[in-house]
């Protein structure tokens, strides 16, 4: 029997904004453990929650690029549980009135196209961090309570791990260029649940599902998901019956290990939070919002390639990430030329982040220096040979035009300057003409190893050409 | 001393002119407190060192003659949060708990150099209406020490009425400012719900919980609220609208102002003394020129079922974090953390806590929350469009707050049914969050009578002003209860 795989993935987002989703305290990833937090975030008695405006109009943001509908009005609603990480014991959610709803994000899996439906974004606060020790104490660290949070919930229109993999990378790309995050899976601000069913092929009803945790980056959502759809259907094809429960997936083993089978739904005792105003959105907000919304990457590569003309790889590459993007935009706004910027910063500026290990960020490249640097190749105040000197210069921080100025790196191109030393090494080697009159191409390459010896490397080689060549044809 | 005989504006002439200072208010209040409270028990802390450094440094600096407040004692209700005071709400689940910060009621009273001279007793988080509930033993009805007070502000109520301070702040969920005002004679108002920042309230019923205050006078009362009130970034529910002056109208002139008396307020279960005196009010609103008409306000019956459910289904959620893990109550011997849930909040919440946790729980449950919780928002959604429909036509609500004068304590602790039927006449008003007040309307077998005023969202000036021209027609604030020689 043939299986089919569905599966539905669950993607937190923590969202970038200055202060927290209901707190004035600060959002900041690393800060000393309680560092970031005041009396709202301890669930104090007597506190009450004060909503950011900036975390919905981050979320109407994750709306509007994931091509969902915002919400014309909302109200937050109070999810109750206990836990130590969760000091006022319940999280305050957008249960009854997502902001956004039926949205959509186009993955590309072997070519091919397809789109994946979103179907609600939430709003809601983060939790705080247990940790346990061996010393028997658990910790509890409430910087992360009340960071906010948007929950993107897909359709279950994904059917296979590989088209997993390719909408959380879609995914990530397309909430990290509308800036409200910096989804990273190894910082948390992006993490992922995945429910997964098998069914044969051609049955109606979706098979019963399992819920994967513990998903630390993309290639464990796929090799976990790759898992549990073999395990499903091994226990189908055994005879058995697949039960409801949360598996947890293994990194060592890349198997899934049970968790807790779920008995019923849980209940969360949802009611609106009476604390806060009902709010509404109006058109106006939400053409606020659209316009302060970044342009996305599948925009920008359109623009690189017709604009630009930029091969469809290389656009590709760079708005893999915002940073890089917007690294890209700046510099040939300096006015560098886009094919060679994109060259460089595909080529040697990456080859230099993966031997720093660092972001393009924290280099102290700057776009204007790039810039700078390309310039000067261009009008040919310097050879790519020397650009590299350059190169590292500025990859240092080094102002280009300044660097080569204090080197003599500047190229010699000036025919005023270069004429009498192309006569005088032509007047003194006059076997070198006859060798060329007579079909010889070697010697002119003999020829301009002269000139550049003459001028310590620094005649500008295409201007050379052209002068040696017109001298020759003159003799 | 005793505050039966003064109000804000004599104190504060004399405080300026040098007749007494604020020290030696400070002092003879404490005096008084010590005496009345071994009958009484008004308070749960009385703040006497604090109280009186406090005093001296408002003399040391000079009594402000442009500050009624300046130098004046104070009482604060025990859920509204003092920085560094012991505030327990009631409960021997904060029997503990000195608060990181205060109130911005409590700031705000600070602002204004007035003392804090104690905290007032209450029931159990607020809940309950005789003030038996509270951990910490219960209050006294001032007109009779075997009557209870009211509740849930019951500390404070009878604090000012017996004499033991001017003013104190109370918080009112369902009547809880307005029930003992009603049984202790005095004046008591809870303000349109926003009109006073929640931040710093021990929360019950979010959605309903509002901050209010006692005082002999309706001036006084008005000069409270004066303070209090206000837009607070720290509430969001808190309303943008300016302060007016609520002492401002005090003129004593209510010619052709509409009054409408709801005719479900004067029918079952409400006594017969009770009934007579608030008709007799309506009469003496008639006799200074107002009209008083009958109106009815047909869904209030269902306004007591529809209470307990959404105020304990906001109560269940707002006290899940008395966990014992970061204030307050914690068992002793937990084997886990959920040991040391259960444990903490079985030894620390009293029965009516527990009651009203499990009514409001339950009511939120998946399976019960369009039959309970659902149906008792739309009950409260009729309630207010009743209210709606009669402020078209008039300025104020009349009637009596209470059906019954104060009971004998202990008479309804084993029966909460009918003990929630005492809220039956304030619950609306809460649901509505509208501004309502009880004022003293007379007296039946020795014990006030309360009556009952409602306006219109923010328009407490209405009330003020009626209460003001009844209060000086009737004179009945100048009544005062035999303190010691009850009856």
């Amino acid at each position: 029997m043939n299986f089919e795989t569905t599966i539905g993935l669950e993607v937190h987002v923590e969202m970038k904004t200055n202060s927290k989703a209901f707190s004035p305290s600060p959002v900041e990833y690393g800060a000393a453990p309680n560092a970031n937090t005041n009396v709202i975030d301890w669930g104090y008695p007597g506190v009450l929650p004060q909503a950011n405006k900036g975390a919905i109009e981050f979320g109407m943001r994750a709306a509007l690029a994931l091509h969902a509908t915002v919400a014309p009005s909302t109200h937050w609603d109070r999810k109750n549980y206990f836990y130590p990480d969760n000091p006022k014991a319940y999280q305050i959610t957008e249960n009854q009135q997502p902001i956004g709803q039926n949205g959509y994000l186009e993955i590309e899996v072997d070519g091919q196209t397809k789109r994946i439906g979103i179907r609600e974004l939430h709003v809601e606060e983060d939790a705080g961090k247990n940790t346990h020790n061996p010393n028997g104490y658990s910790y509890v660290d409430l910087n992360r309570q009340g960071t906010p949070l948007i929950e993107i919930v897909s359709e279950a229109d994904i059917t296979s791990p590989d088209e997993a993999y390719a909408y959380l990378e879609a995914l990530r790309q397309t909430i990290q260029f509308t800036g409200i995050s910096d989804v990273k899976m190894e910082e948390g601000s992006m993490r992922v649940d995945a429910n997964l069913s098998v069914r044969p092929i051609g049955q109606k009803e979706f098979g019963v599902k399992t819920e994967l945790k513990n998903l630390n980056s993309f290639n464990y959502v796929r090799k976990g998901l790759e898992f549990e759809a073999k395990r499903q259907v091994q226990v189908l094809m055994a005879g058995g019956a697949i039960q409801q429960e949360t598996r947890r997936y293994d990194e060592a083993t890349g198997t899934t290990i049970l968790m807790r089978v779920k008995e019923g739904a849980e209940d969360y005792r949802y009611f609106p939070e009476p604390d806060l105003a009902p709010l509404v959105i109006s058109d106006e907000w939400v053409k606020e919002v659209q316009a302060t919304l970044p342009e996305g990457a599948p925009a920008r590569r359109k623009r690189y390639v017709n604009e630009l003309g930029i091969e469809e790889y290389d656009a590709k590459v760079i708005t893999q990430t915002l940073e890089m993007s917007d690294f890209f935009d700046a510099t040939v706004k300096e006015g560098a030329d886009a094919k060679r910027t994109a060259n460089y910063l595909m080529g040697d500026v990456n080859a230099y982040m993966n031997d720093k290990k660092l972001e393009l960020l924290e280099t102290k490249l700057t776009p204007a220096h790039l810039a700078g640097m390309i310039k000067l190749i261009e009008d040919g105040t310097i050879s790519t040979k020397q650009a590299k000197k350059v190169f590292k210069a500025i990859m240092e921080g080094q102002e280009p035009v300044a660097y080569v100025e204090a080197n003599g790196l500047k190229q010699l191109s000036d025919p005023a300057v270069l004429q009498p030393i192309i006569n005088e090494i032509l007047d003194n080697n006059p076997q070198s003409i006859e060798d060329f009159k007579n079909g010889k191409d070697r010697a002119v390459g003999f020829l301009i190893g002269a000139i550049m010896k003459q001028t310590k490397g620094q005649a500008n080689p295409i201007v050379v050409n052209q002068l040696l060549m017109t001298s020759l044809n003159a003799r | 001393m005793n505050y039966f005989e003064t109000d804000l504006t004599q104190l504060h002439d004399q405080l300026v002119n040098k007749e007494i200072s604020s020290v030696e208010l400070t002092q003879a209040t404490l005096a008084n407190i010590k005496k009345t409270e071994t009958n009484v028990n008004a308070f749960i802390t009385v703040n006497d060192d604090a109280a009186l450094a406090q005093a001296k440094a408002v003399d040391d600096k000079g009594i402000d003659a442009t500050n009624l407040f300046s130098g004046i004692p104070i009482a604060i209700k025990d859920n509204i949060l003092t920085k560094d005071i012991l505030t327990t709400a009631g409960s021997k689940m904060l029997s503990n708990f000195k608060p990181v910060f205060d109130a911005t009621a409590t700031e705000k009273l600070y602002g204004q150099d007035a003392i804090m001279i104690g905290k007032t007793n209450m029931d159990e988080f607020a809940m309950g209406s005789t003030t038996e509930t509270s951990y910490f033993n219960a209050t006294k009805n001032a007109w009779d020490y075997t009557k209870v007070p009211g509740g849930s502000s019951g500390g404070s109520a009878s604090a000012v009425a017996s004499g033991e301070v001017l003013a104190a702040l109370g918080t009112d969920t369902g009547g809880s400012i307005r029930q003992p005002a009603a049984f202790n004679g005095i004046v008591g108002l809870k303000p349109t719900y926003g009109r006073v920042s929640r931040w710093g309230l021990i929360a019950f019923g979010s959605s309903l919980d509002q901050i209010g205050q006692f005082t002999r006078t309706v001036r006084d009362n008005a000069a409270v609220l004066n303070i209090i009130a206000g837009h607070d970034q720290r509430d969001q529910t808190s309303s943008q609208r300016e302060v007016p002056d609520y002492t401002a109208n005090l003129t004593g002139d209510i010619k052709g102002m509409k009054i409408a008396l709801p005719k479900e307020y004067l029918g079952e279960g409400i006594s017969k003394e009770v009934k007579e005196t608030i008709l007799n009010a309506a009469k003496q609103f008639e006799a200074m020129g107002a009209t008083v008409e009958e109106v009815s306000l047909p869904h209030s019956k269902y306004g007591v079922a529809a209470y307990y459910i959404i105020a304990s289904s906001e109560a269940s959620s707002n006290l899940q974090r008395f966990d014992g893990i970061r204030y307050g109550y914690r068992a002793k011997d937990a084997k886990n953390l959920n040991d040391l849930y259960v444990k903490s909040r079985t030894e620390g919440f009293g029965d009516e806590v527990k009651r009203r946790i499990m009514l409001g729980t339950f009511s939120l449950s998946a399976g019960s929350y369009d039959a309970f919780f659902k149906k008792a928002a739309q009950v409260r959604t009729l309630i207010v469009q009743d209210f709606q429909r009669v402020f078209e036509k008039y300025d104020l609500i009349m009637g009596p707050t209470t059906p019954t004068v104060a009971f004998n304590l202990g008479a309804k602790v084993e029966d909460p049914a009918e003990m929630y039927m005492n809220d039956v006449l304030t619950i609306p008003v809460n649901f509505a969050g509208l501004p309502g007040m009880s004022i003293n309307a007379g007296f039946s077998e020795g014990l006030p009578v309360g009556m009952h005023l409602i306006a219109k969202h923010f328009d407490e000036a209405s009330i003020y002003k009626a209460a003001y021209a009844f209060e000086q027609a009737t004179q009945l604030f100048k009544q005062i209860p035999q303190v010691g020689g009850q009856k």
